[in-house]
């Protein structure tokens, strides 16, 4: 065979594919807004004074973060059924990919909360404010900037591992792509068309997170 | 569980021999790409820098599980047709090779302009220069990011199991299909990665931080 | 540690603002504080000097509940402060007795820890509206009020990035005074600042001792500030209080070795 790409089958799949691409970027999207709110708990979670579940967390989230996604993937689709919860591949993908990032949110975070000064802490506690309120007004809010580059580079990775999904039979655009290859024996074009929407989404957000940053450092002040 | 691993031990071993290697081959691969990319990129010339950048954005930019595919799949009809193993371990070495290039070239820019000031001082050739001077520099520079990037290979090998090469995850599909003992099967793979990732590539890369450090005089 | 010895509260007639009675702090192998006893009387302006690891820092971040207490008792206003009653005895005091201590001591520190997220209004207003529970208005009302009292009510809107060192210094007392804290304390809150921004300061306390009758300690190497305006002068050398005296009688007649040494050795540095 030979390099053969036929332009109007490339346009013919086309549609099929973005529509696909919409699930892509809908499983990213629950799938990063699971990781970011689950991240902040652990974050805060390893900081709490009670050791022992403090370091069986971080040992949790160091396996968590060291072993390949698309293996929890097929342990959390294939092993919830066994204890008893049936998940569909949608809710078991983003299940795992959810708790995949959120181990490495959760040490975004760290970093971010560490990075503020410890005088800063000092002067919550001669006005006398409550944990609560000295982490929600005056941690986080300087936690944040310091945080964003991780956050945005995670959040684009979350977008291109997405394909993984597609193991578990998600309909996401990896998926799509290798049906219309199996169904019509012609690979290159919606192959390379996964590449190109993959490319064109990947490049701008990165420099929209990059954009994102440099303003909310302007806005905060710092 | 464990007459589980009695059982398919033997098998689950196998396969996480084959990752391995995949992981050795696919680091080389990576370590080549990203010195080349990475030099390609603070290149003078602008047809190298393009490439370069061409190169690192093309495969940082795209998802892994898709560039295996394309290699596996399309490159053939492009007249390109590797098998399956070596396959595998090309697309993760590039792949990676790309996010190592940045590494690279942070590192470099990171030695202190007064060190390339003392080789041009001393009349070396700039790859003398580079060489000699810099790069040992950079090394040091880049080896806790690299570290990090040699857990990501590990996990990218697993990819390489869906172009049916035998390694540990594709096992542990084999024995989930054949068992449905998806718990052990997948759970001992799970273990088997975290292993090979905390008790061997860290504790390595940590060792040879401190080794090249060490050459350095800076431990 | 056995606190029989120490009273849940100590007696109508023989009731200073502050007590450390017996007080202890050690780093591991390292002793900060040896045996501290000082009583700080209401209303005085008591003023710690002594040579940097003599402790005087710690015993200000001690009554801040900034660090804990590894021996004796601190007392405020007449209760325990480390402590609390339990049953008749004293026991280590939990984060809610701490906060309730807390709420009439202040702080001002050597770096000002300034919110840099928030403009100095809102760095004076949070505490009262956080912490106090006060209307955002009534908030607003004590701030502005305060920002004049030291100076700063023009630049209320800017955030710290954009004054001088001088200036969120001010800010920061501001917003100590704010909480309406009995007790405050000031430290070193002159050490990181230009020499000609260091005058608004000492002023602003100056203002303070001589106008309300807060009880103040405060750790200083600005000797000639702390002969104007304090009651007390104390001398810290290895945890311990080596000598104690009114102001006049301390610079001019020092009686320890050590004393003299200290204040010799800081006339040559200026």
């Amino acid at each position: 065979m030979k390099f053969d790409w036929k332009w109007d089958f490339a346009f013919e799949i086309l549609p099929r594919l973005l529509r696909a691409t919409l699930n892509t970027l809908m499983a990213a999207g629950v799938g990063y807004a699971i990781a970011m709110v689950l991240g902040l708990v652990f974050a805060l979670a390893l900081r709490s004074p009670w050791r022992l579940p403090r370091a069986v967390l971080g040992e949790v989230l160091e396996f968590i973060r060291s072993t390949p996604l698309v293996v929890q993937i097929f342990f959390i689709f294939y092993v919830g059924p066994q204890v008893g919860i049936t998940l569909s591949p949608w809710v078991a993908g983003m299940t795992a990919i959810g708790l995949h990032y959120s181990a490495y949110l959760a040490e975004v975070y760290r970093a971010g909360i560490e990075a503020v000064p410890r005088g800063q802490w000092e002067a919550c506690r001669a006005l006398n404010m409550t944990t609560r309120d000295s982490y929600v007004r005056i941690v986080l809010p300087q936690a944040l900037p310091h945080a964003m580059p991780g956050m945005g580079n995670y959040l684009v990775g979350i977008f291109k591992d997405t394909p993984m999904l597609s193991v578990i039979g998600v309909t996401e655009l990896m998926q799509a792509a290798n049906s219309i290859g199996s169904e019509t024996y012609r690979f290159l074009e919606p192959y390379t068309l996964v590449g190109v929407i993959f490319l064109a989404l990947s490049l701008p957000t990165a420099g929209l997170v990059r954009l994102g940053e440099r303003r909310l450092r302007r806005k905060l002040g710092l | 569980m464990w007459e589980f691993l009695q059982t398919y031990g033997p098998r689950l071993f196998d396969g996480a021999l084959v990752t391995s290697a995949q992981f050795v081959l696919a680091a080389l691969v990576a370590c080549v790409a990203a010195l080349g990319a990475g030099l390609g990129r603070l290149s003078a010339l602008w047809p190298v820098r393009s490439l370069a950048i061409l190169y690192i954005e093309l495969f940082r930019g795209t998802s892994l599980l898709v560039q295996l595919y394309w290699i596996f799949f399309v490159l053939p009809l492009l007249g390109i047709s590797l098998p399956k193993f070596e396959a595998g371990f090309l697309s993760v070495g590039l792949n990676v090779g790309a996010y190592g290039a940045e590494i690279v070239r942070g590192a470099i820019q990171a030695v202190p302009k007064g060190q390339w000031e003392a080789g041009y001082a001393l009349s070396m050739s700039p790859a003398k220069r580079m060489r000699r001077i810099i790069l040992p520099q950079a090394l040091v520079l880049m080896l806790p990011p690299w570290g990090n990037l040699m857990i990501e290979l590990l996990k990218g090998t697993a990819l390489v199991a869906l172009i049916s090469v035998p390694d540990l995850m594709f096992v542990a599909k084999q024995i989930n299909g054949a068992t449905f003992r998806s718990a052990e099967a997948f759970g001992a793979a799970l273990l088997i990665y975290y292993l090979l990732a905390r008790f061997l590539i860290t504790p390595a890369m940590r060792k040879l931080e401190q080794v090249m450090a060490r050459r350095l005089g800076r431990a | 540690m056995d606190l029989s010895a120490y009273p849940l509260e100590l007696p109508e007639g023989d009731c200073p603002m502050v007590r450390f009675m017996n007080v202890t702090k050690s780093y591991g192998q390292l002793v900060v504080l040896d045996n501290l006893n000082l009583d700080i009387q209401r209303g005085e302006m008591v003023s710690v000097i002594g040579p940097s690891g003599s402790g005087k820092t710690t015993v200000l971040r001690m009554l801040m509940t900034l660090e804990t207490i590894n021996g004796g008792v601190i007392y405020v206003d007449g209760k325990p402060l480390t402590h609390m009653a339990r049953g008749g005895r004293l026991v280590p005091a939990d984060e809610a007795h701490l906060r309730r201590m807390r709420a009439s001591i202040g702080m001002c520190f050597q770096h000002f820890n300034l919110f840099p997220h928030m403009t100095a209004l809102q760095n004076c207003m949070e505490g009262p509206v956080q912490v106090l529970g006060l209307s955002k208005a009534e908030a607003r009302a004590r701030a502005e009020d305060l920002l004049a009292m030291v100076g700063m009510l023009e630049k209320k809107d800017q955030h710290p990035s954009r004054l001088s060192g001088g200036q969120q210094q001010r800010v920061a007392i501001a917003r100590a005074l704010a909480m309406r804290p009995r007790i405050m304390l000031f430290d070193e809150v002159t050490s990181a600042l230009d020499p000609e921004v260091i005058g608004e300061v000492t002023e602003v306390i100056r203002t303070l001792v001589a106008e309300h009758d807060l009880t103040m300690l405060m750790v200083t190497h600005q000797m000639g500030f702390a002969r104007d305006i304090s009651d007390r002068i104390c001398f810290f050398y290895k945890g311990r209080i080596e000598e104690q005296a009114g102001p006049e009688q301390f610079f001019t007649n020092p009686q320890k070795e050590r004393t003299q040494q200290f204040l010799r050795a800081v006339k040559d540095a200026d």
